[in-house]
């Protein structure tokens, strides 16, 4: 498979992988902590929504488990665009 | 240099520091709370009880951010304020000068009115310290009843439940939380409950508890039937800590009352959060929340406005999301009835007044399964929203509501729809995406 094909297809767990960057939505958040409390490499997902800014951190794995987690659906999935296509 | 002083460190108070430091960078800030345990996640009490989280975990700031705002904290409740003076004396002896000063003191869970509240083993879920307490007592309790209405009775029963105890849940009315959820959606709350096994008494109310020794042994209710059981948990409304406003002689109603910039009736006083009765111009009368994200912005534009600022509170569609029997559910704006809940005394936390505003609409529904969707449709614009389990349209609900999307193009398939009210909506959402931001999730 060309390295391009993999970017194209659908919402692939790879593409999620690659791709996507966990993004809050502060105004549903409480500050709870679930989410960084199940973040398997310790980021601070709540600082992130509280300050209302994606985890841009570069170690993030997209595991989704603060995605899953939060009990308020404060957290989602965006792609980010570092490897936008050109058309 | 001023000195401002801010009277809790909640939501409301914690975001008005953040504030005035990004305004100020000399000020001297203090903020004093009367609990030991300062800023903590009080929302996050609920999962604390169920065990999904560790009492560490409820701390969203550490030592390191608080010197870097550069705050001074205090552990000492106040006792009153001297508006004159601009001093504020506290419990513990001492008092403090002002040059500004922001109470924000939050609400206090109220007590149920019967004998026996005393005893050891009636519980709330309020603070942080009350919370240790229950987990302390949970072990040796084996059937625990619930009294109350909304969304911490609810919050008790799961918790309880999680720790493997057998619940009662009391309802005064005929159905859980009838001011807010329409009867399907109650319905849903309550089946899932049952299916865990609470056993849910309608229309009954709490005479007494009973006690032995000082410990509960059982409670007895209005038609006089006695149930066997070591814990009663209370969640029956919350009530804005208004004391220290109404000795400084503050204009008070249901909360402190502070118009659009949070300002009090007395200079350089202001309040903020759970306490405060904000006014709102759009709707032309003030407004009680118990709503962390209101209390966290009432606390910004506070904490601007405290600097010099003049930044009118916008209040927006009231909001909140939250978890009813295990279902995330998302209440937007105005969608209940004007009917009052007689296990709701007031408000509740994770509540808005604003909620029972009772909306001239068309009610649109749609469910499935555990999945349910209603949305309250004005003339032109969405009203108010409930959206339970699937949460996929409740970003694009909200901000539909929050920009007043004309709903015409759609009102007419919306309240025919020959597919479903979801399909409906989200093409209507892809069509309008571009205009409204990012919408496409990987």
């Amino acid at each position: 498979m060309k390295l391009k094909a993999l970017f194209s297809s659908g919402s692939t767990r790879r593409e999620v992988l690659v791709q996507g960057l966990v993004v809050p939505d502060s105004s549903r958040c409480v500050q709870c902590g679930i989410c960084s409390f199940f973040c398997p490499i310790n980021i601070d997902v709540r600082r992130h929504a509280w300050e209302d800014i994606p985890v841009n951190d570069s170690h993030c794995l997209t595991c989704g488990e603060c995605v899953a987690r939060c009990p308020r659906g404060v957290l989602r999935f965006e792609r980010s665009n570092i490897f936008e296509q050109k058309p | 240099m001023n000195h401002y002083l801010i009277i809790g460190s909640g939501a409301a108070g914690i975001s008005a520091a953040e504030a005035i430091r990004s305004q100020d960078k000399s000020g001297e800030i203090t903020i004093a709370c009367g609990e030991t345990d300062g800023y903590y996640s009080r929302p996050g009490l609920a999962y604390l009880l169920t065990g999904e989280l560790p009492e560490q975990q409820l701390f969203p700031f550490q030592a390191a951010d608080f010197q870097r705002l550069q705050l001074r904290r205090l552990n000492a409740q106040a006792k009153q304020i001297l508006p004159v003076d601009k001093q504020v004396v506290f419990e513990q002896g001492g008092r403090l000068s002002y040059d500004r000063l922001l109470i924000a003191t939050g609400a206090i869970a109220m007590m149920a009115k019967v004998p026996g509240i005393d005893l050891e083993g009636v519980i709330k879920l309020d603070t942080l310290s009350g919370t240790r307490q229950i987990l302390k007592l949970i072990r040796k309790t084996r059937t625990a009843v619930v009294v109350g209405g909304g969304i911490t009775a609810l919050e008790i029963v799961e918790g309880l439940k999680a720790r493997g105890a057998r619940v009662h849940y009391f309802l005064r009315a005929d159905r859980y939380w009838g001011n807010v959820l329409d009867e399907t959606e109650s319905r849903i709350v309550e089946h899932r409950l049952k299916e865990e096994g609470v056993v849910i008494h309608y229309e009954t109310e709490l005479a007494e508890i009973l006690g032995k020794k000082g410990r509960v042994c059982g409670v007895r209710t209005e038609d006089g039937r006695q149930i066997a059981c070591d814990m009663v948990g209370l969640a029956v409304g919350v009530a804005p800590r208004k004391t220290l406003g109404e000795t400084a002689g503050l204009n008070m109603d249901r909360g402190i009352l502070v118009n659009e910039y949070m300002r009090t009736n007395i200079p350089d006083i202001y309040a903020a959060g759970d306490v405060a009765q904000v006014y709102d111009p759009s709707l032309g009368k003030s407004i009680v929340d118990s709503l962390w994200d209101p209390a966290r912005k009432q606390g910004r534009n506070a904490g601007l406005n405290m600097t010099g600022q003049e930044i009118p509170y916008m209040k927006g569609a009231a909001f909140n999301v939250t978890r009813l029997a295990g279902l995330t559910t998302t209440i937007i704006g105005n969608v209940g009835s004007q009917a009052t809940d007689p296990d709701v005394v007031g408000i509740v936390r994770g509540d808005s007044e604003a909620w029972r505003q009772a909306p001239d609409a068309l009610a649109v529904q749609s469910s499935f399964d555990v999945n349910r969707l209603r949305l309250m449709i004005g003339e032109q614009q969405l009203l108010g929203a409930i959206v339970m389990g699937d949460q996929k349209l409740s970003r694009a609900i909200h901000q539909m509501l929050v920009h007043k999307v004309d709903m015409t193009p759609v009102r007419k398939e919306l309240t025919q729809p020959r597919g479903s009210v979801e399909d409906v909506l989200s093409k209507f959402w892809v069509g309008l995406a571009p205009t409204l931001g990012r919408l496409h999730a990987v």
